[in-house]
């Protein structure tokens, strides 16, 4: 262990700590604005500087290890100084724009700034004139408000492999921007959005269509409907102050109706029809050899992008299936309007999701138009809701909680738990060994799924057949998987998985990238544990026990994988450029 | 004006032999931190860094577009856009400066009406700034193409620029 002190308090860690985590032992806040903990410390901002009391020199925190012996100051006048002229000189580069910046309130430098008493602008301002890129329609680029901390590049780089972020030029100069300053929709970004769950300020955020929600809410012909994704309702509570992780479903859905909407549906609905589906696809291709192994799960779009970009050779691995917020979209205006004799184009579906990249979704292909019109009219994220919550005056603190609207709002914990990383494959995994063996599951739980380790393997042993299955989260992470199975197809060994969950995000859509600021692993981890807490405490928790997706398919889709089903519910792939010039 | 355009002869990399990018990619790749090399090598090929081979070039060498970008656009020294036929380097190292290098880029930035880091509409001319190039004593020293003009005064230096015109093939 290392022994030092930091403001005359004795600290002992383990070798390899930043001085920043030592501090934090002995609750000493050092502030920070380039250090993220999913990240590796860069020191580009220079605002977590302390002192050296031996020689008197300043060192950064965040990338200094802790030594033995080492005696620390965090706090004396010019430590604060130099910590406000950092800051100073960062706001003499940053539009002074507060009031109308989606950020406001919820922005690190703007704290910083409070924190440290800067009530007026010392230096000339010389934010530069950069056009703001909403070219993806999915995250907004305002690189005029870019403190150059790094964290999105370093996320969209190392983290997601994606490689759509860079810095730009050098010194002043330097700014984020795709390479060749291209719009961001021209190059690989996948719209995860994790850049702006990580970016501290307004430089990177959701593209916001709360407004366009409203104009739809507000027109008296249309009959607007809503459905809300598994990972929103644990995680929309960080915004009104409740702990993370705490399930705020019934509330949500009270909120939603008050907002106007006429019927609130849930897409965990969605993806236990989607298990039903892509289990019965598992079962052709694993039991009847029709298709090739492994199956890959589709319903992450980010990751869908991704491998139309990047790994094209594996479009034939891919379900066919649409992520479960496109299929109750279809049904909303196929079965849901038929049984209730409503005009399927005055529908207008919104579906709220953890999500940047379902913006882009309902338009990536005709298939997302398979009810004649766009399936999902507009994706938010669980941030553009929250907003809209408080914007509706509703105390959401205290609104009693209410229920979904059937066909497309009963769900089992297996629906539940798409939300976290794993949870798809263990969805699927209750049903395809149901369906396999034919027998009810003695145990519905397959743990080798859970938690956050970036890959994650196991064998099952399935009526007398070894099934291998691999979970992978974080785009960082798939290389490994793919090139296992790519390398194993070369040579025609045996293959190394049969099935292989993929989720873009960090943690799956608990850490999405349209969900509450400040995302950590233990915030992803009281996300989901959430999520599983809601599925223990189900009735139902095998998708194919729901009944209403019984009735679905009784009344309308006939059997899994119809001439119907693959209409409504499955889509195809294609190559995309990386770079479109 | 178009016509030259297109027929400027260094500007065009459908003028190299088709496989100058696998031959550049194929000699630095597996070769750590040499993206600086493979770099140096298209800009002598072509002129400058086109979008186009940095785009074929990339994969070849398995480093990612964005990162060639953030290296080119990072050192002054990389072009993005085709330069002029001629390019003038004025030293703007401390002996030239001291000797007048600042009036002489005033001159030749007025006379081709371009500031430095530009090139004239006919891609003509191209003017830049140079740190030392380690002649001191020819101070204050100009370069066009592979030409030196040395201890030159600022009066004189449009006319020894423009003397170092070499008119188009063909």
């Amino acid at each position: 262990m290392i022994k030092l002190q930091i403001n005359g308090m004795a600290v002992e860690v383990a070798p390899g700590t930043s001085v920043y985590e030592a501090a934090k032992k002995v609750s000493v806040k050092i502030p920070v604005l380039c250090k993220h903990p999913d990240l590796d410390h860069t020191a580009a901002c220079g605002i977590c500087v302390v002192r050296n009391k031996q020689n008197g020199r300043m060192l950064r925190a965040c990338s200094t290890p802790a030594d033995n012996g080492m005696d620390l100051s965090t706090e004396d006048p010019e430590i604060v100084q130099t910590r406000r002229s950092v800051l100073e000189l960062m706001l003499s580069k940053h539009p002074n724009e507060c009031l109308t910046c989606h950020r406001n309130q919820n922005c690190e430098l703007q704290t910083l700034a409070a924190d440290f008493n800067i009530h007026r602008e010392v230096l000339d301002n010389i934010t530069p004139e950069i056009p703001v890129d909403e070219s993806t329609k999915a995250v907004t680029l305002d690189a005029r408000k870019c403190i150059s901390c790094g964290r999105c590049i370093q996320v969209c780089q190392e983290n997601q492999n994606v490689w759509a972020l860079s810095f730009v030029d050098r010194g002043i100069k330097t700014r984020i921007a795709a390479a060749g300053d291209i719009p961001l929709a021209e190059s690989p970004c996948v719209r995860c959005g994790q850049c702006s769950a990580h970016c501290p300020t307004g430089a990177i955020v959701e593209y916001d269509e709360s407004e366009a929600t409203w104009e739809l809410l507000r027109n008296p012909d249309l009959y607007c409907v809503v459905q809300i994704a598994p990972a929103v309702r644990v995680a929309i509570g960080e915004a009104f102050g409740f702990p993370a992780g705490t399930n705020l479903t019934g509330k949500t859905y009270a909120a939603l109706r008050r907002m106007g909407f006429k019927a609130v549906f849930d897409t965990n609905f969605g993806a236990d029809l989607t298990i039903i589906e892509e289990g019965t696809e598992f079962i052709q291709r694993f039991a009847h050899g029709k298709g090739e192994l492994p199956l890959i799960t589709s319903c992450c779009p980010a990751w869908v992008d991704f491998m139309e970009k990047y790994h094209t050779d594996m479009m034939p691995h891919f379900s066919t299936c649409k992520s479960p917020h496109e299929m109750v979209g279809a049904l909303a205006k196929t079965y849901y309007a038929e049984k209730n004799k409503i005009d399927p184009k005055k529908i207008r579906v919104i579906s709220i999701m953890p999500c940047t990249a379902k913006k882009f979704e309902i338009q990536r292909s005709e298939d997302m138009s398979s009810s004649g019109t766009q399936d999902v009219d507009i994706s938010l994220t669980t941030r553009e809701l929250a907003r809209m919550i408080k914007q509706s005056g509703i105390d959401y603190q205290t609104i009693p909680e209410s229920q979904p609207d059937h066909v497309l709002g009963a769900y089992t914990g297996a629906g539940t738990i798409f939300g976290a990383t794993g949870g798809v494959m263990e969805a699927a995994l209750r049903t395809a060994v149901h369906l396999i063996t034919g027998e009810k599951l003695a145990k519905v739980e397959f743990e080798q799924t859970r938690g956050l380790q970036g890959v994650k393997e196991a064998k099952l042993m399935v009526a007398g057949q070894e099934v291998r299955i691999a979970v992978a989260h974080g785009l960082g992470n798939v290389e490994t998987v793919i090139k296992k199975i790519r390398e194993a197809k070369a040579k025609g060994e045996p293959l190394p998985y049969h099935f292989v969950e993929v989720m873009a995000c960090p943690g799956g859509c608990v850490g999405g990238g349209g969900q509450p600021y400040g995302v950590t692993d233990e915030l992803r981890l009281k996300r989901a544990k959430g999520l599983y807490s809601e599925d223990t405490a189900g009735i139902w928790r095998n998708s194919h026990d729901n009944p209403y997706i019984q009735e679905l398919y009784r009344d309308f889709l006939d059997k899994p994988l119809s001439e119907k089903s693959h209409h409504l519910l499955h889509t195809h792939y294609k190559s995309r450029p990386t770079y479109q010039r | 004006m178009s016509t030259t355009e297109t027929k400027a002869p260094a500007a065009k990399p459908a003028g190299t032999p088709p496989d100058a990018i696998s031959l550049i990619a194929k000699r630095w790749k597996n070769k750590r931190g040499s993206l600086i090399m493979a770099l140096h090598d298209v800009q002598e090929t072509f002129g400058y860094v086109p979008r186009e081979v940095a785009l074929k070039l990339a994969p070849q060498l398995g480093v990612p577009v964005a990162r060639i970008y953030e290296v080119v656009t990072f050192y002054n020294y990389f072009k993005l856009e085709a330069p002029g036929r001629h390019v003038i380097s004025v030293c703007m190292g401390t002996a030239c400066y001291l000797k007048g290098a600042p009036e002489i880029k005033e001159r030749l930035m007025a006379h081709f009406g371009i500031k430095s880091g530009e090139t004239t509409p006919d891609k003509e001319w191209h003017l830049q700034d140079v740190r030392c190039i380690g002649c001191c004593g020819l101070a204050p020293v100009v370069t066009v193409n592979s030409k030196i003009i040395a201890k030159v005064k600022p009066a004189d230096i449009v006319t020894a620029v423009t003397a170092l015109y070499t008119p188009k093939e063909g």
